[in-house]
């Protein structure tokens, strides 16, 4: 690889190896941050896209009666929203702010399977591409869920299904590319002196998840081939009629589902640890048990997967065992909420965006643990199941969770990647409306839930109109908020004050170390972590 | 519609600054229900809602005392302290304390909840798309239970009833103060039998009979309402179920009017009915069991469900569409209505369903044809 021996200093001397011109610079790139930056785009389209979806769900949801649109449009609706936000959103921009800062904050060149990294990142967009034009065939598009249980997505699918299980592949192959790439990168490529008790904890957070997609994403894989022999080939496994257990789809989704869901709240701890110390001014508390809280708790997500499925019919020694599990998430959990809390306490805090952003994380995350410590009781369990009591748990640990994690980080890393500190009046604007957005949209649903409302359903009795429309009301407040973070972006890309290397008073690793904005080519000399 | 829109939003925004009264009558918690065991859950669902609220309380109270008193416009100036094992330990016992005695009361109800034997009445719940069907087992009584809100409700074109959506055609008539015991199974895709006032909810899967129980304490009949709780398909939103909870005596009663109903039933089947008999009681009948997929006017849902209006079988083919109906089309949505209707309802639809919309065949399918298709 020619371009380590190039370094920032010398980056003059070797123009041949910056970002080439046009189209093909995109196409072609091997460099970390073009990919990174790709990766972030394209979430963020997939956000809005997502969203588009989630407007119009909550717009039919308005007031009782169908107005707007059919049922069959309504499954279609929920079912894409939710694999587009969890597969085309949510993950792609972890990944892409892994690509981004894993290199800067190890001090490494750049990802160690550049290649592999271009291509992980260019199946994406045909995945999704896939997966989109089902909405135009003649069959329309999954409606089926985001979780697809058979047979519903099998015997009874409409035929598009083939077209997801094959964009579920890709999508497959391209994360568990980037978590190999991950996992190499910090094994291999620390800076001299970076031991592993030193990386900072977004770069520890994300090792855990990396293994996590490696682990989890081929059982998802052997889920959906199951379900194309099934549909195709003639097979059983999920149709009782054959002989089959439709049950058994259960066990294998959700044995890949849950730890997903800690692939998709993880890297998001480590961004709120990276900027809780720098605006309090104050080291990370617990930094060693951050770590082991992080490993305990993707330990624990391989053998909770029951708690999705207490009312399948499970025996009662595995109800019970899944209970006790699902209860201890909350210790570890509970861990890093304190040593977050404990990190503030004396400090010397400011309110900049990043920071405001990852101080609601801590306190919605933590709604969002409650009500999900309230959901692993197996009795009450019985009540909550597919209500929407449980649309609000997920959104809460997904929305103000995983969401705010990563807009934060890219408020607290935009001034290094672009060279300009963003418009912070216009960075807090967005703040309070996402903020009030959110909480309008997903309170209410607790409420509605307990009351009995079901997940999934495009009409609904009388006595939950009021909260529902309070929620549609709260849904677009923060959907359309989305637009001033889209025009901050671009505003700051294209110019604004110039920031420092430093860029925030209390930052502190390597990545603050190089020029902002942070050069094509860093690190080509490693540096040395003391 | 604009304007109850706009009726709607206000009375939203005032009810959020006005009177906690008019809050009260908004459901905001889980029923307390009218069983032991769901009196129970609902105990243990406001005892982790408390002890989450306290622990709340206390992690967040620290968190704003620190944002308000530790900022650096107030001069605060940051310690450098990092690490305590002592307070790791003890923020890790203490929780871990919490959950064990969380954990004990959970694990009673759940025991209880779980002990479905020395029931006194047994009833096999069938989940159908999208209607439920209830067997009482040993009794020969046996009917199914669909939605009977209209569709001029649902699409807004007639005000809306007290109980929308919540409203089927036959209920699920139980005594009280005898132990109930559901056997849960489906017919094709997985559903879920859910019943808010009884604490039960149990997956309804094809291949598996799921058990669960309810003992309705005497002085408690009344009628109670749930929804399938699984995404089942198109209509998942639209197949309620509805609980009638009688004294044991009108049970019995109930029980006996059932079977004398059934023999009638199959009575009449053996009369003469005239074309327009059938074509007034085919029109009911499709509302209740066609439209829901074929559509009100027979347009179906394209390329999801086949249109009837103009249909080559509707118009041709006598004998497949008779066969349809009663079989059913295996690994479709269009099931065996055999079970569901009778002989005479099935001949009224076919009718209906050959000489509505234009698909003017002048033909009468007789309940003697269905009988004689069956045989």
């Amino acid at each position: 690889m020619t371009t380590a021996t190039a370094s920032h200093d010398e980056h003059d001397d070797h123009g041949h190896h910056g970002p080439a011109k046009g189209i093909m610079r995109w196409v072609l790139t091997t460099n970390h941050k073009d990919i990174g930056t790709m990766y972030l785009w394209f979430s963020f389209t997939m956000l809005f896209v997502g969203g588009a979806m989630a407007l119009i769900v909550r717009t039919e949801l308005f007031q009782p009666g169908m107005q707007l649109i059919e049922p069959e449009f309504y499954n279609q609706m929920t079912t894409m929203h939710g694999l587009i936000m969890v597969f085309g959103a949510i993950m792609p921009a972890f990944v892409g702010l892994a690509n981004w800062m894993v290199p800067l904050m190890i001090g490494a060149p750049d990802m160690a399977l550049p290649r592999m990294n271009n291509w992980s990142f260019w199946i994406l967009p045909f995945a999704f591409g896939m997966l989109l034009f089902t909405l135009f065939t003649d069959a329309g598009a999954p409606n089926f869920g985001w979780t697809f249980y058979a047979p519903l997505s099998t015997t009874y699918a409409p035929s598009s299904v083939t077209y997801f299980i094959f964009g579920v592949h890709m999508m497959g192959i391209s994360s568990i590319m980037g978590a190999i790439n991950i996992i190499v990168t910090i094994l291999n490529l620390r800076a001299p002196g970076m031991t592993l008790m030193k990386m900072p904890l977004f770069v520890w957070t994300w090792f855990i998840t990396a293994y996590l997609l490696v682990a989890v994403m081929p059982v998802l894989a052997g889920l959906v081939t199951m379900m194309l022999m099934d549909i195709h080939f003639g097979t059983s496994f999920f149709d009782a009629a054959g002989g089959g257990d439709p049950v058994l789809f259960q066990h294998v989704f959700w044995f890949f589902g849950h730890p997903e869901v800690y692939i998709m709240i993880l890297p998001a701890f480590g961004i709120v640890s990276q900027i809780i110390p720098t605006f309090a001014r104050k080291p990370l508390f617990g930094y060693a048990s951050m770590v082991y809280a992080t490993s305990s708790i993707a330990f624990l997500s391989f053998i909770v997967w029951g708690h999705h499925m207490f009312t399948v019919g499970m025996p009662l020694q595995a109800e019970l065992f899944f209970m006790y599990a699902t209860m201890l998430i909350a210790i570890p959990t509970g861990v890093k909420v304190f040593n977050w809390v404990t990190t503030m306490f004396r400090g010397s805090m400011t309110f900049e965006t990043p920071m405001l952003f990852a101080l609601a994380f801590v306190v919605l995350f933590t709604f969002g643990g409650f009500s999900g410590l309230m959901l692993a009781i197996a009795p009450a369990d019985f009540q909550y199941h597919d209500t929407y009591f449980v649309v609000a748990h997920f959104h809460y640990v997904l929305v103000p969770g995983a969401l705010f994690g990563i807009i934060a980080g890219v408020y607290y890393w935009l001034p290094k990647w672009t060279g300009h500190y963003y418009n912070e009046k216009l960075g807090q604007f967005h703040f309070w409306m996402s903020f009030i957005g959110v909480n309008v949209t997903f309170f209410p649903m607790h409420f509605i839930g307990l009351a009995g409302m079901p997940r999934r359903i495009p009409d609904y009795a009388l006595q939950f109109a009021d909260f529902n429309a309070i929620a549609s009301v709260g849904a677009f407040i923060f959907g359309f908020s989305q637009l001033i973070f889209l025009f901050l972006l671009i505003k700051t890309i294209r110019g604004g004050e110039k920031a420092t290397d430093q860029v925030w008073e209390g930052a502190e690793g390597l990545e603050w170390t190089v020029a902002s904005p942070a050069p094509y080519h860093t690190f080509a000399e490693p540096p040395h972590v003391k | 519609m604009f304007s109850r829109t706009w009726q709607r939003l206000s009375s939203v925004v005032l009810g959020l600054f006005l009177a906690p009264a008019a809050i009260a009558d908004w459901e905001l918690n889980m029923t307390q229900g009218v069983t032991e065991v769901s009196q129970s859950i609902y105990e243990l669902h406001m005892l982790i809602f408390w002890i989450c609220v306290w622990i709340g309380a206390a992690v967040f109270g620290v968190m704003f005392y620190s944002i308000f008193k530790h900022r650096k416009s107030k001069g605060a100036v940051s310690s450098q302290f990092h690490e305590s094992l002592g307070l790791e330990i003890l923020w890790t016992a203490i929780p871990a304390i919490i959950l064990i005695a969380m954990a004990v009361p959970a694990t009673t109800t759940l025991i209880e909840m779980y002990d479905t034997t020395n029931s006194d009445v047994d009833i096999k719940i069938t989940g159908h798309q999208w209607k439920w069907q209830y067997d009482y087992l040993g009794e020969d009584v046996g009917f199914f239970s669909s939605l009977s809100t209209s569709k001029d409700e649902i699409y807004d074109r007639k005000e809306k009833g007290e109980n929308y959506l919540l409203e089927v055609d036959k209920h699920l008539v139980v005594p009280t103060g005898q132990k109930l015991r559901f056997l849960i199974t489906s017919n094709d895709v997985i559903h879920a039998w859910w019943m808010p006032a009884i604490a039960v909810k149990k997956d309804a899967i094809p291949g598996y009979i799921n058990e669960s129980w309810a003992k309705i304490p005497e002085g408690e009949e009344g009628i109670y309402r749930g929804q399938c709780a699984e995404l089942c398909g198109i209509q998942h939103g639209f197949m309620p179920i509805v609980l009638e909870a009688v004294t044991s005596e009108e049970y019995q009663i109930w029980l006996d009017g059932q079977r004398a109903g059934v023999e009638a039933e199959a009575a009449a089947a053996l009369g003469d009915f005239t074309f327009d008999e059938l074509m007034t009681e085919g029109a009911e009948v499709y509302a209740r069991s066609c439209a829901g997929c074929h559509g009100s006017e027979g347009q179906g849902i394209a390329n999801v469900f086949p249109a009837l209006a103009g249909s080559s079988m509707a118009l041709n083919d006598m004998a497949g569409h008779i066969d349809i109906v009663i079989n059913g089309k295996p690994g479709t949505s269009m099931q065996s209505f055999t079970a569901q209707l009778n002989d005479v309802e099935i001949a009224a639809v076919i009718t209906y369903e050959r000489n509505a919309w234009g698909n003017d065949t002048g033909e009468t399918v007789t309940p003697q044809m269905i009988i004689d298709a069956k045989k």
